[in-house]
């Protein structure tokens, strides 16, 4: 990476920024679930590792966090773009070097960025707990030449028409960079009280909304038609997603805030517009769906297609439950308990990490020009992310509806401490089976690097037998 | 080649976006900054100072630029005996809440009651100031810079305190010790009426910052925590380890937070507690080891007056 730093941009080649975001974003996932793995033991067993103050679980419990959503999530988005993006304009990155250099002040940001968390210097608001010169970093020198190398290369492409893929990607690197900017607005400007409050979420819910989710789908949007070779089932659906995530999503903030005091005007919009969020759910996952026919044998037989769209139908219930769980009928039991948790880990370790792997997995393929070194590996992988996530997703539903009927019924609240020990230790074993499973990825791509089977020029990855 | 500009799509994109901003940031913030402080938002302002979180005045969350809230029983100059009053004292350099340094933040009627009985605008965060919490014959909470209207000192009032309640610095120690992260600070409004108490009314935030709401309810609400248990002992030992009070409990141990050394300057050495604790735990002791006294100026007495103050 370092030779690259101070070449001329000619003598880069091309995907390089891609390849190193992938690698870096591989290596935070192995870190952001480790860390995920060890909170959920402290809850499991809470004098755990007991003595080393370092690792206290609230000091830790926000360092998985960003370690996840910007080290795992966001990298293997820039690294999805920045080999995406030039593809579907049939066109080079616009600046390889300028990636290269966004890619390593990203590293050495986010690692200041987890220290500071993890040593308590946070702003104490969730989702944007970075302290403000941390945000400024993070929009101007991580977030920002990131987009402007999409942008720019959507804007020199050499097709005529854009892409589904490419009007989300060039589209949501400038939600994101709004969102950043307004959403860190209290901090900047010490807005405070209610206003701070509703600001918090309002950023919480817009990033994961205009950056997470769209992302993620536009992924599969390029994923699914390059590998399957079916053309996208339909070019207009695709426009009804992104116009009603654009209209939709970016305005039900603040149904996470339903049982608080905030006006009741806003709460019953941001309700309403929240089930609305069904629209660009059903057009999207159906586009996929569709666009598989005749290829669903891929679906067991190519490790890209199976992440794929094992993400796309873990869209469904994600959808179902973040339409209708923030409605005042059902906010009310649920609330603030494990259910909410496993609707988060149901997006970003479900939905999103699916597709993501896909993304990661084809692209170090395609810019290494390596076959998969080994497709058992990556079918343990699969199985690990599949079977851990789900053992915490379904053990944290439970605990949760077990801590919503205590919330209504009034139940002593260290009973339900008691009655959800249990969970947290299933919580605990699928986390620690994902965190396994991330391992056995790195050292399969670092494989696949020096001992994969080259895949001749002109050829897909997909073409190419396995060897082992 | 001639290209596609798609002119429509990005006027569309902008308006569809101003649209959503508009409805979902400025009508929301005009509506919300409409509303008037309570006598809660008052007394957080007055009790928490300016900000919890990161900022240039304590940059590493140890708890400084705090107010000290104080009890008083008796008055501070003459030395009379009056009604438990609490004020709030900044002293010399301590920063201002947001409802004392804008206009905008207390709401009209507080505002007006506050400067014109309350002489606020006469305080100055150089010299300090000691403030109390009133309310006028209309019931409007308002704010009273005691150092105008009655010539409270900053020292004078500190030395006649019956009792100092660090709880300022110990929301900072709620904020960087991440307990916001299992206890929220909002009772809900549909059901924890009986359980946690009242939920917060619209006002009762003004100038507060940040709320640390919390989001995610793994153990039980704080807001009202000083009314339910106002056991200073209890919260002692549940702070130093949980498991003493309440066995099945999954809260981390905070005795860390004691420092050094206890409140009668004996050093505190926690390997030494923890085998005691742990014989105390095979069975092979009837009582746990003492939980030492916190020191007066420890983090772990701080934090304890800020869930005490929690009323």
């Amino acid at each position: 990476m370092l030779k690259y730093l101070f070449a001329k941009e000619e003598d880069i080649p091309q995907g390089t920024a891609a390849v190193f975001f992938a690698v870096s974003s591989i290596a935070w996932f192995i870190i952001g679930t480790g860390l995920g793995s060890f909170n959920a033991a402290k809850l499991a067993f809470p004098d755990f590792f007991h003595g080393s103050y370092a690792l206290q679980f609230g000091h830790m419990r926000q360092v998985h966090v960003h370690a996840v959503i910007f080290g795992w999530i966001a990298m293997a988005f820039a690294a999805s773009m920045m080999y995406i993006t030039p593809a579907l304009g049939n066109t080079k990155l616009w600046s390889e070097k300028l990636g290269v250099w966004n890619c390593l002040l990203y590293n050495v940001g986010l690692c200041l960025a987890l220290a500071l968390l993890w040593s308590g210097v946070t702003s104490g608001r969730e989702y944007s707990d970075h302290i403000w010169p941390i945000d400024l970093y993070i929009a101007f020198v991580m977030v920002l030449p990131w987009a402007l190398n999409v942008w720019m290369t959507i804007l020199n492409r050499r097709t005529q028409g854009i892409y589904t893929t490419n009007w989300f990607f060039g589209a949501c690197m400038f939600m994101t960079v709004i969102v950043f900017l307004i959403g860190n607005l209290p901090e900047w400007f010490h807005l405070t009280g209610l206003n701070e409050a509703y600001m918090t979420w309002w950023f919480a819910h817009n990033i994961l909304g205009l950056l997470i989710t769209p992302v993620a789908a536009a992924i599969t949007y390029y994923i699914v038609p390059k590998i399957t070779g079916n053309p996208l089932y339909s070019h207009r659906v695709g426009h009804l997603h992104f116009w009603s995530i654009v209209v939709f999503y970016s305005t039900p903030a603040a149904h996470h805030l339903m049982s608080s005091p905030l006006p009741e005007w806003l709460k019953s919009f941001a309700s309403v517009e929240g089930v609305l969020i069904l629209v660009p759910a059903i057009a999207y996952v159906c586009n996929i769906l569709l666009t598989m026919q005749g290829k669903w044998a891929m679906f067991v037989e190519n490790i890209e297609i199976k992440f794929t769209i094992t993400g796309v139908l873990l869209a469904i219930p994600l959808n179902m439950q973040g339409g209708f769980q923030q409605t005042r009928a059902i906010n009310w039991y649920i609330h603030g308990t494990g259910w909410i948790v496993a609707h988060a880990h149901l997006a970003l370790l479900g939905f999103s990490t699916f597709a993501e792997a896909a993304a990661v997995y084809y692209g170090l393929q395609v810019l290494l020009r390596r076959k998969l070194y080994s497709s058992s590996l990556a079918n343990f992988h699969f199985w690990m992310l599949l079977i851990g996530f789900s053992l915490y997703w379904v053990s944290m539903t439970i605990a949760g509806l077990i801590q919503g009927a205590a919330k209504i019924y009034e139940v002593p609240y260290m009973d339900v401490v008691i009655g959800e020990h249990p969970y947290m230790v299933v919580r605990w074993l699928g986390g620690t089976m994902v965190f396994f499973g991330n391992i056995v990825w790195l050292y399969n791509m670092v494989m696949t690097a020096r001992a994969g089977t080259p895949v001749p020029a002109g050829r897909q990855p997909a073409e190419v037998a396995y060897t082992r | 080649m001639a290209f596609r500009e798609y002119k429509i799509g990005c006027w569309m994109f902008g308006i569809a976006l101003s649209f959503s901003m508009t409805v979902t940031i400025f009508l929301p913030s005009i509506d919300i900054s409409s509303m008037s402080s309570t006598k809660e938002a008052l007394e957080k302002q007055l009790t928490y100072g300016w900000e919890s979180g990161f900022n240039y005045y304590d940059p590493f969350l140890q708890g400084k630029d705090k107010p000290i809230k104080v009890i008083l029983n008796k008055d501070p100059m003459t030395g009379e005996a009056i009604d438990e009053t609490a004020a709030y004292v900044f002293p010399a350099g301590t920063h201002f809440p947001n409802g004392l340094t804008h206009d905008n933040i207390l709401g009209d009627d507080v505002q007006k009651a506050s400067v014109e009985l309350g002489k606020i605008d006469q305080a100055s965060e150089e010299a300090g100031a000691v403030f109390l919490v009133q309310t006028t014959e209309d019931d409007v909470p308002y704010i009273e810079n005691a150092t105008a209207t009655r010539g409270w000192q900053v020292d004078a009032v500190l030395n006649a305190a019956e009792q100092k309640i660090y709880a300022g610095a110990g929301k900072t120690m709620f904020i960087r010790e991440g307990c916001w992260w299992c206890h929220t600070l909002l009772p809900e409004q549909t059901q924890d009426w009986q359980t946690f108490g009242r939920p917060p009314l619209v006002g009762d935030f003004n100038g507060e910052s940040p709320t640390t709401f919390g989001s995610d309810r793994k153990a039980p609400d704080l807001l009202h925590v000083g009314s339910r248990n106002s056991s200073r002992e209890w919260m002692t030992m549940h702070f130093f380890n949980p498991r003493l009070v309440q066995p099945h409990s999954i809260m981390p141990r905070y005795d860390y937070l004691w420092g050094d050394k206890d409140a009668n300057g004996n050093p505190i050495d926690l390997e030494a507690w923890d085998r005691e604790y742990l014989e105390y735990a095979k069975g092979n002791r009837v009582y746990p080891p003492e939980v030492p006294e916190p020191a007066p100026d420890s983090e772990a007495r701080k934090l304890i007056d800020f869930v005490l103050n929690l009323k």
